[in-house]
């Protein structure tokens, strides 16, 4: 656990250092390189940009809605039906969607139902397994402008629901 | 993506007419596109960031070093890719950085792998098997320890916080391995 957190504190720096280094002893311009590629960054950003808003604008309607509290509240009986605490349900719903208000949930059921409760150690793992996928879809895709995405979303979908699945059963079956 | 984009702008918008929180939806997409400005731009400093640095990497011939050391490795998922081609890289080092839970390093470098990617499409419409199992990597999200959700649990007095670190690799190694099955058969069914 520390040796990992140090490896990922070093990662980072300690690479940069050998890049530059390298680029150095290779007689490169290691300065000019850099604001080089640096200035692609902007061309990137530029294609990102509207798929984000796509994105982030539906994302955060749909929070604001209320369907969310529909679907919940819909599933949420077959959820306390198999033994599994109804909190889960929203951090299950909004990770794909969305990572700070995933995080938010999380807090806030750690706050509520303790940090050793089962809710928590369920939701920390659906955080810790999962990933924000509409976000990924939406700078991947844009980073490279493509429009014809074959069966791509689905088989997004179809991983995040079995992952959230994989997920609970797995806390249940260690704890 | 058009269907999902459809589907919630319309659910968004009649669920909100039915509930009485028309406004706060109309708040709330004027905050996501306020929202889209600020990731982006600081997605624009460390997108840049990365890079620039892998451009060093590039004029120093290193990123073809590294490339040709992980080849066996990167070829056996990606078949396509031909050896020593820049994309083994940028796959190998956004794999890595988000293993290590290195956000800020693994979209930026995903973003040059997608783009190192295309470079191999001869159709650039449409996406590659290649692209897909790259994306679908990065979805599953290998990652070693998820220390945002280790701190948090250890911040609210939990006995043993890092209880969760063996669990959530087990979760995120069989639902890696699930995600790339489905997009195996998904390939089959679909030819």
């Amino acid at each position: 656990m520390k040796t990992v957190a140090f490896v990922s504190q070093l990662a980072i720096p300690a690479f940069i250092l050998f890049a530059v280094l390298y680029g150095a002893f290779k007689k490169v311009r290691v300065y000019d390189s850099f604001v080089g590629g640096a200035r692609e960054g902007l061309d990137v950003i530029f294609k990102i940009f509207p798929y984000l808003l796509a994105i982030f604008v539906a994302v955060k309607a749909f929070q604001a809605s209320g369907a969310f509290d529909v679907i919940r509240e819909t599933l949420s009986g077959s959820f306390e039906a198999c033994g599994i605490p109804p909190e889960v349900l929203s951090v299950a719903l909004i990770k794909p969607l969305s990572g700070s208000a995933s995080t938010a949930i999380f807090t806030d059921i750690v706050r509520t139902t303790g940090p050793d409760s089962l809710a928590s150690r369920i939701s920390a793992v659906i955080i810790g397994s999962a990933e924000t996928t509409f976000f990924v879809l939406a700078v991947y895709l844009g980073a490279v402008n493509i429009r014809r995405t074959k069966y791509l979303v689905p088989v997004c979908l179809i991983a995040d629901g079995v992952g959230i699945i994989i997920a609970i059963a797995v806390v249940k079956f260690i704890f | 993506m058009n269907i999902i984009w459809v589907v919630l702008i319309t659910v968004s918008i009649v669920a909100a007419f039915w509930t009485g929180g028309l406004e706060a939806v109309t708040k709330a997409m004027f905050d996501g596109a306020k929202a889209a400005v600020e990731i982006s731009l600081f997605l624009l400093g460390i997108v840049s960031l990365w890079l620039g640095i892998t451009k060093i990497i590039e004029d120093s011939g290193l990123i073809y070093r590294i490339s040709h050391a992980f080849r066996p490795l990167i070829t056996r998922l990606f078949k396509t890719v031909p050896p020593d081609h820049p994309a083994i890289t940028s796959i190998t080092l956004n794999i890595l950085a988000n293993f290590f839970g290195l956000g800020n390093a693994a979209t930026p470098l995903g973003i040059k792998a997608m783009q190192d990617l295309q470079t191999l499409n001869d159709d650039k419409e449409s996406l590659t098997f290649e692209m897909m199992l790259f994306i679908v990597l990065n979805t599953a999200s290998v990652q070693l320890i998820p220390f945002t959700v280790v701190g948090i649990l250890s911040d609210f007095g939990s006995v043993n916080p890092s209880a969760i670190v063996f669990p959530t690799i087990c979760a995120t190694m069989i639902s890696a391995i699930f995600a790339l099955a489905v997009l195996y058969l998904f390939r089959r069914l679909m030819k």
